[in-house]
């Protein structure tokens, strides 16, 4: 696979291919498997991410210690919005239900983790929505997507515990951007001005699980990558680009991580978790979990 | 090299790829040992496991994987119910396992029939696993491979033996790695094959008189 963005980007130009095209061809090539049997293997995953935002959709899941779940079911039946367009809300809420069921012990798509696999499903099933675009094509984005995540895990980080949360919702987002732009038709280098853009907006984010549980704020932060996914894709779409090549941001992702301070990488040492709240919060609903257990 | 279908998955059920598939695929592994669902099962987890374990279902992971569930299972949300039906005794503690061990690491002793054994294994995160020691012989298995081990006699030319069996069968040796505890003490063999080896080549391992058991670890991802 790839390990640098800009060579895919030159790949898929100089020959006229789409990014999903080059990724899918770089995977059979070292992997030894047949272009279709890779497709299967995504076609399989699109299909549990579907059935996961169906799920949480529904809005009945929640997570064992009740911190999160619901959120996503009232988002979708909101009468306040929507205020950025119904697109924008729809993917929001689909983020959040893969999250909320991913909280509720349901199963998910870890791309790239269990943490951040709600922004790649809600963006790319949300857009393909309002588009019309059929799965095939949906496939094909999927392939994109890792790309663009075995570059970061190359050259960076895809674990919190290593990065922070700008390794996994930022990375997913910067995922999610690339691979929507590729699917919309942008050009190879449009996707990667969308990963750069995307990712520039969540260097430097923390990973501060209140109690260490995959919960809260990782859910909303799910919904908050997704929105910064989608104004990359704005953007980029738009011809607007980043002036630092994508590859570059994401080695700095990964230099940011590496400085960061061990209670930001996932201990639940520092930030939402240990506020007033965040502590008290987590003392009570680990009480209310090992209680429940007996 | 990273795969494009390890970012877009694993397909597991949630939440923490290391907490909760990680976790179960140790399961999958330890059950190996003693070849089916155990009648009992003693899981010490340490460190992060033994902290935020309750929150992540790392506890019903690791049941389930003793069931033979595999990561995408939903019946892992139900697995210590299921355990107690399925008559699998489980008890959970936290320790201490060594004070440098990994955040994530647990110890799993088990029973069946007149079997005992105990693995330690480790989740490094992204659902990767690593299994340190099996019976107090250090070892290094990831799950991606099938793998059998095999404690024996120290004979001379045993790994010739057992490479020349597994060649006869068609199977084809990826990693061999051979420890002992001692000079002319048991030896213990860790070896990771590409494909699965069938009754025959297990029956004719089993047979040779200087083995004093072996186990098949069928792989659990990749």
């Amino acid at each position: 696979m790839y390990t640098s963005l800009q060579s895919a980007i030159d790949d898929a130009t100089a020959s006229g291919k789409r990014l999903s095209q080059v990724a899918l061809e770089a995977e059979a090539r070292d992997q030894g498997r047949p272009i279709e049997e890779i497709r299967d293997a995504l076609r399989r995953a699109l299909k549990v991410m579907r059935r996961a935002t169906d799920q949480g959709l529904v809005g009945d899941l929640y997570s064992a210690s009740g911190l999160v779940g619901g959120d996503a079911a009232k988002l979708a039946a909101s009468t306040a919005g929507p205020l950025a367009g119904s697109v924008f809300t729809d993917v929001l809420a689909r983020a959040l239900a893969v999250q909320e069921v991913n909280a509720a012990m349901g199963v998910i798509v870890a791309a790239p983790t269990a943490g951040g696999a709600g922004v790649l499903p809600s963006v790319l099933t949300g857009i393909a929505h309002a588009k019309g675009i059929d799965d095939e094509r949906v496939v094909d984005a999927l392939a994109t997507a890792g790309l663009i995540g075995a570059v970061v895990a190359e050259r960076a980080s895809l674990s919190g515990a290593e990065g922070g949360c700008q390794a996994e919702t930022g990375a997913a987002a910067g995922m999610a951007a690339g691979a929507a732009v590729d699917m919309l038709g942008g050009t190879p280098s449009a996707a990667g001005h969308a990963v750069a853009l995307a990712q520039q907006g969540t260097l430097g984010l923390v990973c501060d699980p209140l109690g260490g549980l995959v919960e809260l704020p990782c859910v909303f932060r799910n919904a908050t990558g997704a929105a910064i996914a989608l104004a990359a894709i704005e953007m980029a779409l738009a011809g607007i680009t980043f002036a630092i090549p994508a590859d570059e941001v994401i080695d700095v992702m990964g230099e940011i991580g590496r400085d960061m301070d061990v209670r930001y990488r996932e201990t639940a040492g520092g930030g939402l978790a240990q506020t007033p709240t965040g502590r008290r919060l987590a003392r009570e609903r680990l009480v209310q979990i090992k209680r429940a257990g007996n | 090299m990273v795969s494009l279908l390890d970012i877009i998955g694993p397909v597991m059920v949630g939440p923490s790829s290391s907490h909760t598939a990680g976790a179960c695929r140790i399961g999958l592994l330890a059950r190996g040992l003693v070849g089916g669902t155990p009648e009992r099962a003693r899981i010490e987890l340490h460190g992060s496991f033994a902290r935020t374990g309750e929150g992540h279902g790392t506890d019903k992971a690791i049941a389930g994987g003793l069931m033979g569930f595999r990561p995408d299972d939903d019946r892992i949300r139900d697995a210590l119910d299921i355990a107690e039906r399925e008559g699998l005794a489980y008890t959970f503690e936290k320790t201490t396992i060594a004070d440098d061990a990994h955040p994530n690491t647990v110890r799993i002793t088990l029973e069946r029939g007149d079997r005992t054994h105990e693995m330690i294994g480790e989740s490094l995160g992204a659902g990767r696993i690593h299994i340190t020691e099996v019976d107090g012989f250090p070892v290094e298995v990831h799950g991606n491979h099938h793998t059998i081990v095999l404690v024996a006699e120290d004979v001379k030319g045993s790994v010739a033996r057992i490479a020349q069996l597994l060649a006869d069968g068609g199977i084809n040796i990826a990693t061999l790695r051979l420890t002992r505890k001692e000079r002319g003490g048991d030896a213990f063999m860790v070896i990771e094959v590409d494909d699965l080896p069938g009754e025959t080549v297990r029956d004719a391992i089993r047979a040779l008189a200087w083995v004093r058991w072996t186990h098949r670890l069928d792989k659990v991802s990749g």
